[in-house]
């Protein structure tokens, strides 16, 4: 008896003081998603929300049959939203560029002031979504392909920027060194030392964010930013939805096709 | 032994081996550049008229204005921020359970095929395409953009938790799983365990991504920041503009900050 004794002691998942805090957090929580949905929706008109179902059914009828006569009219918008794509990823590439350098701490040129400067950069650029950028510069540049390439290009940058700096940080220290240890200049150091390590990362994040950029550009046309976006905000302020089917398919059809050629070309780089 | 080292440097090999082959994609490139450029048309004129109010937005963009559109952009603000912390609650919510059923290691196969298939629709479509059919069924405002980012949240959250599932350690599981113990139990003690730090983060990262969504989503009508920041460039105010715009920055400053600091304390 006395034995067993010596194992009274019950296994349980966490500690008494774990369990309070784990529960204590749960609580919080659950009391703050209330709050937030009762000032969210204090203005929400419910009779539309009850209603949903029926208007859903109603779009979906006349969706369907798509109007798949409408397609060859999409051909051109088609061309100019790729063309968005891959001009903006190239400006915004050859934009983001320098600035990875600048933030990378160890090719940055002067860590104190610029590194500061490429890091906002990046953040400013990475959190205004490329629709925002378009509503800027349409209001800016006027609609248009090129508010559209510029658009997609001041978005990429910030992508390109954090994942080209943080293969630049990672970059092998002793080939580096090595470089330097034969005398040669800075520039020397570059090309040979960190460029021929990151080329591959380079090549990868670039045809990554074309990909992405392809799927962006497709609705920048919403806000007057060229591509087959505007075909999709006409038809659907005609209320041509069985035009707006068609386009949706197109824009699948194009995004499984753009994933699939950025798949295999970042599996041949790497 | 000194001979065998090369006294020249030369060109590492190639990743097209073919020299013909390396020409023609080259020389397609180009030809589709030139196509691709060839399709800009450029109003000059317009472009000229533009840079005046350019200059203008780069000046408020430096002079924020704060103030005289406060009450807009704090109601905006306040739905953003209400909307995201509601739909990525849900969203994860939802997202568990569809990861687990996307698992191939946890799921029987008709389950696992349902999973992928909610996962895959909710990624190919756009938040913006689908905030366009939610706020045509459910009204203005910010509940259809609650929904838009819910859903959204799903494919995210599920795919990548889905993977992670499929990754974990099978050693554990199958302990686990000799001590007799039903599937409730191997979900609890052998997969939540080793999946539980990534889906904290994912959850801290959808978050994040969340609330830069719902400054989009606004420009279609489901609430949010987005509307208000759409009417200030109507009616070019571009002072009110920056304004909101670098909130925005600071927002997101803010969540990715705090979330790699929340990361850190919780590891």
């Amino acid at each position: 008896m006395s034995e067993i004794d010596h194992y009274s002691q019950v296994w349980t998942h966490r500690t008494p003081r774990a369990r309070l805090f784990l529960w204590a957090f749960w609580v919080a929580l659950a009391a703050l998603a209330v709050w937030c949905w009762q000032i969210m929706t204090a203005n929400t008109i419910w009779a539309f929300v009850w209603d949903a179902p029926r208007q859903a059914a109603d779009i979906g009828s006349r969706m369907l049959p798509p109007r798949l006569s409408y397609l060859p009219e999409l051909m051109g918008p088609l061309w100019d939203t790729i063309n968005i794509a891959t001009l903006g990823t190239i400006g915004g590439v050859i934009m983001a560029v320098p600035v990875a350098f600048m933030a990378a701490r160890n090719t940055s040129p002067a860590p104190v002031i610029l590194r500061p400067i490429a890091l906002f950069i990046i953040v400013a650029s990475r959190s205004i979504n490329s629709l925002i950028w378009a509503l800027l510069l349409v209001a800016i540049i006027g609609p248009g392909l090129l508010a559209g390439i510029v658009a997609i290009a001041l978005r990429s940058i910030g992508f390109v920027g954090k994942l080209l700096y943080e293969a630049i940080e990672e970059t092998d220290r002793r080939q580096i060194e090595a470089i330097e240890a034969t005398g040669a200049s800075g520039a020397q150091v570059l090309s040979y030392g960190i460029v021929p390590q990151i080329l591959p990362a380079f090549w990868g994040i670039s045809v990554f964010r074309w990909d992405i950029n392809i799927r962006e550009s497709t609705i920048l046309g919403l806000v007057g930013a060229g591509g087959i976006g505007i075909k999709l905000s006409a038809s659907m302020n005609t209320l041509a939805w069985s035009q707006v089917t068609v386009i949706l398919l197109l824009i699948l059809a194009t995004v499984i096709v753009s994933e699939w050629i950025s798949a295999k070309v970042r599996k041949a780089l790497i | 032994m000194r001979e065998s080292y090369p006294a020249r440097w030369s060109r590492p090999p190639q990743i097209v081996t073919d020299r013909r082959l390396r020409i023609a994609l080259q020389l397609g490139a180009a030809i589709y550049l030139l196509l691709a450029f060839g399709t800009i048309e450029v109003d000059w004129q317009r472009v000229a008229v533009g840079m005046e109010r350019g200059q203008r937005f780069v000046a408020g963009f430096l002079q924020p204005d704060f103030v005289s559109r406060w009450n807009d952009i704090l109601r905006g603000l306040i739905e953003s921020l209400t909307m995201t912390l509601t739909s990525t609650i849900l969203g994860v919510a939802l997202s568990v359970p569809i990861a687990i059923g996307a698992a191939r290691n946890l799921a029987p196969r008709p389950v696992y095929y349902v999973c992928r298939s909610i996962i895959a629709v909710s990624r190919s479509l756009q938040e913006i395409i689908i905030a366009i059919f939610l706020v045509a069924m459910f009204g203005f405002g910010p509940f259809a953009g609650f929904l838009t980012l819910s859903f959204a949240t799903i494919g995210f959250l599920g795919k990548l938790l889905a993977d992670d599932i499929e990754e974990i350690d099978a050693r554990q599981a199958e302990a686990v799983r000799a001590t007799g113990a039903s599937w409730g139990q191997l979900v609890n003690y052998a997969v939540q365990p080793q999946v539980m730090p990534r889906l904290i983060g994912l959850s801290l990262y959808r978050l994040d991504i969340n609330f830069r969504e719902s400054a989009v989503i606004g420009i279609v009508g489901a609430g949010g920041i987005g509307a208000t920041l759409n009417t200030a460039i109507d009616r070019y105010e571009y002072d009110s503009a920056g304004a909101i715009l670098l909130i925005i920055i600071g927002v997101v400053m803010l969540a990715e900050y705090g979330s790699s600091y929340l990361r850190k304390f919780l590891q």
